[in-house]
């Protein structure tokens, strides 16, 4: 299997000599292409700092983050916008759609900034909509939807450039539990029947469940990792809720 | 305490307030510079009929002031009332942390006076500057010299400029104070979340209304540019181009987004998409103000183009309708005395006059308006039903008239026995008797008859003015019979010896027993004076309510910008992590702020296109036609002031949207 993902010895550090945080303390991991790879940690563990740092949002302090053999860390201004551009997908917790702009239209711009033709575009948003079933509300506003189409939409802007990686931010963290059941479903069959790759932050068990392979980070570090395995969703749940409860502290709050 | 935090907040906050700053001080610099004109003559020579006339136009610019106030206090409360919205959030930060609503009004009403403190005196220092300079223009217009540098200090236009001031700051502190105490607590707090309501018009809606605003406003300009001669359709026009104006803007978005939307190579490229959607959200929310400001944009150009042609029309025709020093005639009352004795009666002494020239007009029951124009005088008639057709025209013999023309160095002229000369030059009537002489004229006197030997009018006067307005004067042989006139004037036209304005002091000193003795004497100095007065007031109530016209419009388009300038970094933050470089962020950001503010202005031009049109039949009964320089004063004007607030949203806006988010 092909190596996507590869973060060698990454730091990060917040703050001046007189106080420095370590944010992201050497971590270092691989994400293979069709894995399903989710990292846990409570607020402030450093997962989102370490997300940011993967999607060329936020810069390293040392360490090499490499994407499909391109070292992220070392690329500048528009070799930067066009790696984002065509080799990641972004999904985030607020759904950061575009409140003035229709379903389509949020999708289309993902495509239309590549400068792909108008025929391609509408093409592939017609397919990729059928995949997570929102065809029907393609037309509508964000605001006409209700969170879990929005995220849905949002899902489908992250795939539709069929990205090397999908980066997910807490995908569930504003959305009821049925819809986030209905959101990981999709995002499990993008997984399996698509061959996506997907890198997903949470603090959520349950949506970590989903996963196939877990790092769970706690004060900067890798503290643990769990493989799903053969497991059943339900046992996999269980083995997360034991980490976690070995974790202690904050993550109690998962459940 | 609270003042220490007011202070810390224009501080931290001043470069959001640089438009609402920038516009207070301009509303107030250019308030006093054009109630501080009757400063100016410190620093010029005027005599004294050019310095009554800058008295005059200074009571004028007083009046427009109160209108010019108003507009301004409008602006400064809706300004201050987007500065509050901004800083919802803030306030509810201070309700939560205990303070009372009592504490967050005094925290605002600190800010608001000390802002209001140093805009008003800010704008009272650069208006004093400019109005040095201002001299400058007041000397160009009247061809004054400059005595000599005095720095000028208007202390009534500066006591006028705070007390209005004042009043418009007194309201909007009301304001403010009772924007806060209304607002609930947990709205204050999650106002940044709620942002703008969205409004979303069906698509196909906004395109039906967009084109009966163009049928509407086809049909205001129609009315407006072809119908003039009746007031009513007149009337109606305005009333349709209003509705008309705000229909377009109801539907203009929708419009041009169904038009990109149809040809898909233009919509799915780059972030047009993006650009298009936020234009048509922007614009959707802001119908009302889109309207308004469109329309104060038409009234600028408008009223500026023509002030402007009113100017240069009114310089051209002042050389050629003033060419003797002074023109003495008689009233209808004095009949039998002439100019010449009259002037000698009460004692004026004739050797003033370099040289001089007499001549006589006469009036005969036969020769009116209506004779002249016989041959088309049923289309006269219906074009002006009020066309008094029974009054005189004057008649001059060849020979009289050849000496005032020879004198005016004019054109003289030769005439055969049965025949006469239309001598004309205002505009209006001019078309018609052409056309008139064209078919034949023929006009009696006593037994003589008399056919015209020019196909049109030959271009000439008698009478000086500061326009053209010679409506036609008849040049008949020298041998027809005078007994038969009801009317003789007589006419002495002069120039002056020696020193021109000494001369023309000492004539006008004469002045109440000449008119006492039946005669009226124009002078070139008098006409140049009020001509000169008259272009100043015209181009400087233009300037004014151009200038502040432009400021009101400009700063609602940057305010309303500036205000969306939070939402705004979100989507631009969010293109920027889906992979849009800034390069093509900026681009898109300038071209969105460029159409909201193009479009209005471009529907204002259209509007003039026709508005100037009107204006220039109407301003033809005054002579005057319309100038291209008007517009191109007009277009630098516009570019000056409405580009300036541009050209700083645009940049405001970026450095918003570049800031790096938490």
């Amino acid at each position: 299997m092909e190596k996507i993902l590869e973060v060698k010895t990454v730091e990060k550090y917040y703050g001046n000599r007189g106080n420095l945080t370590k944010a992201i303390n050497n971590i270092s991991f691989n994400v293979y292409e069709g894995e399903f790879v989710g990292i846990m940690g409570a607020s402030g563990s450093g997962k989102t700092t370490l997300l940011n740092c993967i999607s060329t949002i936020d810069k390293v302090t040392s360490g090499h983050i490499l994407i499909s053999g391109t070292d992220v860390t070392e690329l500048r201004g528009e070799k930067l916008n066009k790696f984002r551009r065509e080799d990641l997908g972004f999904i985030f917790q607020d759904f950061n759609l575009l409140d003035t702009l229709t379903a389509y239209e949020n999708i289309a711009l993902a495509l239309t900034i590549q400068g792909k033709r108008p025929k391609e575009i509408d093409e592939k948003i017609k397919e990729v909509a059928k995949t997570l079933n929102i065809t029907k509300i393609l037309n509508k506003f964000p605001y006409q939807m209700s969170g879990g189409e929005k995220q849905r939409v949002a899902s489908a802007r992250a795939i539709v450039t069929n990205p090397k990686l999908i980066l997910a931010d807490e995908p569930t963290g504003a959305l009821d539990s049925k819809s986030s059941r209905m959101l990981l479903e999709k995002l499990e069959d993008l997984n399996q029947s698509l061959n996506a790759t997907i890198l997903m932050v949470t603090h959520d068990a349950f949506t970590a469940s989903y996963c196939s392979k877990i790092y769970f980070i706690k004060d900067g570090k890798i503290f643990n990792e769990l493989v799903k395995g053969n497991d059943t969703r339900k046992e996999f749940f269980d083995k997360i809720i034991d980490v976690v409860t070995l974790l202690g502290g904050d993550l109690n709050d998962a459940l | 305490m609270l003042f220490k935090l007011s202070l810390k907040n224009i501080k931290k906050s001043f470069k959001d307030y640089a438009i609402y700053f920038l516009t207070l001080v301009l509303g107030v610099a250019i308030f006093y510079v054009f109630n501080a004109m009757d400063s100016q003559q410190a620093m010029l020579e005027l005599n004294d009929a050019e310095k009554e006339i800058i008295g005059l136009m200074n009571e004028f610019l007083g009046g427009v002031s109160i209108f010019v106030a108003i507009v301004l206090g409008f602006l400064i409360i809706y300004a201050s009332r987007f500065l509050i919205k901004r800083r919802k959030k803030e306030f509810g930060i201070y309700l939560t942390l205990g303070m009372g609503k009592r504490d967050v009004s005094k925290i605002l009403l600190m800010e608001t006076f000390i802002i209001g403190i140093i805009s008003l005196v800010a704008g009272l220092i650069i208006g004093i500057i400019v109005s040095q300079f201002m001299s400058i223009v007041v000397a160009n217009l009247f061809e004054a010299d400059m005595s000599e540098f005095t720095f000028v200090f208007s202390k009534a236009a500066a006591i006028k400029t705070i007390f209005y001031y004042v009043i418009i700051y007194l309201i909007v502190m009301i304001f403010n104070v009772f924007a806060v105490t209304k607002y609930k607590l947990i709205d204050l707090l999650n106002a940044s979340k709620k942002g703008e309501k969205i409004k979303v018009r069906s698509l196909g809606l906004s395109v039906v209304i967009f084109l009966i605003a163009a049928v509407i406003l086809g049909i205001a300009y129609y009315f407006a540019t072809q119908r003039l001669d009746s007031l009513d359709l007149f009337g109606t026009s305005i009333l349709l181009g209003i509705i008309g104006t705000f229909l377009l803007f109801f539907g203009i978005s929708g419009f041009i987004l169904k038009l990109v939307q149809s040809n898909k190579k233009l919509y799915l490229k780059n972030l047009n998409i993006f650009i298009l959607r936020q234009i048509n959200s922007k614009v959707n929310t802001t119908v009302f103000s889109m309207s308004i400001i469109c329309l104060l944009l038409f009234f600028t150009i408008t009223i500026f183009s023509s002030a402007w042609s009113i100017n240069m029309s009114l310089k051209n025709d002042l050389q050629y309708g003033t060419p003797a020093d002074v023109l003495v005639y008689t009233y209808s009352d004095a009949e039998g005395k002439t100019a010449k004795n009259i002037l000698t009666k009460v004692g004026y002494n004739l050797d003033n006059f370099a040289k001089y020239t007499e001549s006589y007009t006469y009036g005969f029951d036969t020769v009116t308006v209506g004779s002249l124009l016989t041959p088309i005088l049923n289309d006269v008639q219906k074009d002006y039903p009020n066309l008094l057709v029974d009054n005189w025209l004057p008649v001059m013999t060849i020979s009289d008239y050849n000496k005032i023309a020879s004198f005016y160095g004019n054109q003289t002229y030769t005439l055969n026995e049965d025949e006469f000369i239309l001598v004309a030059d205002y505009e209006q009537m001019l078309q018609y008797e052409n056309k008139a002489l064209a078919k034949g004229v023929t006009i009696q006197i006593g037994d003589k008859t008399l056919h015209n030997k020019y196909k049109e009018c030959v271009e000439g006067l008698l009478q000086m003015s500061g326009n053209k307005s010679n409506t036609g004067i008849v040049v008949v042989p020298d041998n027809i019979d005078i007994s038969l006139s009801e009317i003789t004037k007589n006419f002495l036209a002069a120039n002056f010896k020696g020193d021109k304005d000494e001369a023309n002091s000492e004539l006008m000193s004469y002045m109440d027993e000449i008119n006492g003795e039946g005669a009226v004497a124009d002078t070139k100095i008098d006409i140049y004076t009020a001509s000169t007065g008259l272009r100043a007031i015209m181009i400087f109530i233009g300037l004014y309510l151009g200038i502040i016209f432009l400021i009101s419009s400009a700063a609602i388009l940057a305010l309303k910008e500036l205000s969306d300038s939070s939402d705004n970094k979100e989507k631009y933050g969010m293109l920027r992590r889906i992979g849009v470089d800034d390069k093509k962020l900026n681009k898109a950001l300038f071209i969105q702020i460029g159409i909201f503010f193009m479009l209005p202005l471009l529907v204002a031009i259209i509007h003039s296109v026709f508005g100037i049109m009107s204006a220039s039949k109407i301003m033809e009964s005054m002579s005057v036609t319309t100038n291209i320089s008007s517009i191109a004063m007009t277009a630098l004007l516009i570019i000056a002031i409405y580009g300036g607030y541009f050209i700083v949203t645009y940049f405001t806006s970026k450095r918003i949207i570049n800031e790096k988010s938490e």
